[in-house]
């Protein structure tokens, strides 16, 4: 007996603390040194990106601290000019500062990017949720819809309305909405359909509560992971969007600097300098990689299954 | 599909063979209302957008040709007439006439681009889809190895650069900057297919390389998680433990598995390569359909956009459902519904 008792006292019982969902994912999140480094990347990229849309006089604060030139003045003696301290990343074919002309890009894809996925929750997550809830033909009329949607392909679509919208951001931004609802719609409605079946739910109705309440406390809570990282993949797949959307000529025009912008004048003097497209292309790539890092990360933190 | 979706099949005897010709054809009838509301969105949005086919940069038309236009195109009628008639006329077969390009049906005109899109893409899939399975296999086999890290970090990176971005990457290194170093001698070219139904040309080198690097990283990815399942199954320790060979026990237990899933990555692969050509074709002038769908766009070429729109819808839903079905035959555990 006394052995048994010595055995039991060495084992080394590994006794987790009371964490949380969040607090357990976050501890999960910040040991993947791929998604943390990206999410530092993307913090740096939105203090950049605000400071060069601050109102300050002329061209936002990194000009007026003198660390950038500014995105809209031209100066027609300087093109294609080489990096320097006044223009960090040199000049365009019109003279004007790259450099700061990125950051003020970074402002609209980070914002298309981000803002947008809370339009595609709305849209989708409330289409999802009302099918998977209610069921019955609201159910089969909704999913009906979501296949008509989805027999598009999906940049075809966005093209299709932004050129019914005419080309401008905010027409980008409900556009890429309208369409990239699909997904988050259906995995809501699967969501919902297999939490419905699970036995605090039916407790739950089983002691009165009501939809409403049953829909924020137990529906909302419990798909709120798969549908967060679903977002967060979403956003280096808007930042694409507006971006090629642009390069084609279809999304935001010149002169608002967006990084389509710039890579398809930067190809349209490519002979010239190449360095107009590997800039702008290099912003692109960077952010979308820290976005899908995140996603990764956030995929491995939230998923129930990894957890120990 | 949903059970009991189309009860008036019911009395058709029940057998795996039937089943199958159930779902094709309910699959096939289901595409006729698909088509239909896509006819029904694209034609609203379209008419929609400002602008119409007639504006010209520079010289504007007189009010009386752009008058005499509408007339001999229906453009005049009210939209419910020019829907109606539309309808009528794509249940012929018949598309209209393009409204940029005078005198040409929409299907001549798709008839002429198909080619090179055709020779692009084929020529890509062929080669991304062996390419996409090889590195996952490697990548899975050699789990947390330089050679899986390798494959997966080249997958992420193509998968979240944007294709125009790898592809003016690849003009400015392979074009550019190979003219610079060779003096001239050597260097690919930036443009332009002139022959189709020719794989082996330079010209496709840029345009295969851009257009195939996401969806190979796509596929790289998804062959690599499902090996790792695989591996871990009972079935291929068995078959270590009976002191099979590696190429045995990969090629006949690992892979006949593993492959099962990335069957229909194939679906969502097709669906990249339509889109893609949007760009790829935009980036290297190649005289395509999806070049000449994002100029109709800007154009405001009614009858190309529908037409265009028509077609790749349907080769989406096409090619889905040969996936679907192919899935059938391929993974004995999957059964249809009914």
């Amino acid at each position: 007996m006394a052995t048994a008792i010595g055995i039991v006292q060495q084992v080394d019982w590994d006794v987790p603390e009371q964490t949380g969902l969040w607090s357990d994912a976050w501890v999960r999140f910040r040991r993947n040194p791929l998604a943390v480094a990206g999410l530092a990347v993307i913090v740096v990229m939105i203090v950049l990106a605000i400071g060069a849309r601050l109102p300050t006089n002329p061209g936002g604060l990194w000009h007026v601290l003198h660390l950038t030139g500014d995105p809209v003045q031209q100066e027609v003696t300087n093109t294609y000019a080489l990096p320097s301290l006044q223009h960090p990343l040199g000049t365009d074919v019109l003279g004007r500062d790259q450099l700061s002309r990125i950051l003020y890009g970074a402002s609209i894809s980070l914002t298309i990017g981000i803002v947008v996925q809370f339009l595609i929750l709305i849209i989708g997550g409330v289409i999802g949720m009302v099918a998977g809830y209610f069921g019955g033909w609201i159910d089969n009329l909704l999913m009906r819809f979501t296949d008509i949607m989805y027999a598009f392909p999906d940049l075809l679509l966005v093209l299709v309305f932004v050129a019914a919208f005419g080309p401008s951001f905010w027409s980008i931004f409900i556009a890429l909405g309208l369409v990239y609802w699909v997904g988050l719609a259906r995995l809501v409605r699967g969501q919902v359909l297999s939490i419905k079946e699970k036995e605090y739910v039916e407790a739950a109705i089983m002691t009165g509560t009501s939809p409403f309440k049953l829909i924020v406390k137990h529906l909302v809570p419990n798909s709120l992971g798969p549908v967060i990282v679903t977002l967060t993949f979403g956003i280096p797949a808007a930042i694409f969007t507006e971006a090629a959307l642009s390069f084609l000529g279809i999304g935001i025009r010149p002169p608002e600097p967006s990084w389509g912008v710039m890579i398809e004048d930067g190809y349209a003097g490519i002979f010239a300098d190449p360095r107009q497209v590997i800039f702008p292309g290099i912003a692109v790539a960077l952010t979308m990689l820290s976005f899908t890092f995140v996603g990764d990360g956030l995929r491995d933190a939230l998923d129930p299954r990894m957890r120990r | 599909m949903r059970r009991g979706a189309l009860p008036f099949l019911a009395w058709i005897p029940r057998g795996r063979g039937t089943t199958l010709a159930v779902f094709i054809i309910r699959r096939l009838l289901w595409m006729i209302p698909v088509l239909f509301f896509v006819i029904v969105i694209t034609f609203v949005l379209m008419h929609l957008a400002p602008g119409g086919p007639w504006d010209r940069e520079g010289k504007q038309l007189t009010p009386q040709v752009i008058n005499n236009l509408n007339i001999k195109y229906g453009l005049d009628k009210p939209l419910p007439q020019q829907f109606l008639t539309y309808i009528w006329g794509v249940v012929h077969f018949d598309f209209g006439d393009s409204l940029r390009s005078p005198g040409q049906h929409v299907s001549q005109r798709v008839l002429e681009s198909w080619p090179y899109t055709f020779t692009l893409g084929a020529v890509t899939f062929l080669l991304l889809v062996p390419l996409g399975i090889g590195l996952g296999v490697v990548a899975a086999l050699r789990q947390n190895s330089v050679a899986d890290y390798a494959a997966l970090g080249l997958a992420t990176a193509a998968a979240s650069t944007p294709n125009f971005v790898i592809g003016i990457f690849l003009i400015i290194f392979l074009a550019l900057g190979m003219n610079r170093l060779t003096g001239g001698t050597f260097y690919l070219p930036t443009g332009g297919m002139p022959q189709p139904f020719n794989p082996f040309q330079v010209e496709l080198i840029m345009p295969v390389i851009t257009l195939g690097a996401l969806p190979t990283a796509y596929i790289a990815r998804l062959t690599r998680s499902s090996t790792l399942d695989t591996l871990r199954q009972d079935f291929v320790r068995t078959a270590w433990a009976k002191g099979l060979k590696a190429r045995l026990v990969v090629m006949r237990h690992v892979l006949k598995n593993s492959l099962i899933p990335v069957v229909t990555a194939l679906g969502p692969t097709f669906a990249f390569l339509v889109t893609g050509s949007f760009i790829v074709e935009t980036l290297f002038s190649i005289p395509g359909i999806g070049r000449s769908f994002v100029t109709s766009i800007s154009g405001r070429d009614y009858t190309m956009i529908l037409g265009t729109t028509i077609l790749f819808a349907v080769l989406i839903a096409v090619v889905n459902l040969i996936v679907d079905v192919l899935y059938v035959f391929i993974d004995p555990r999957v059964r249809l519904s009914d």
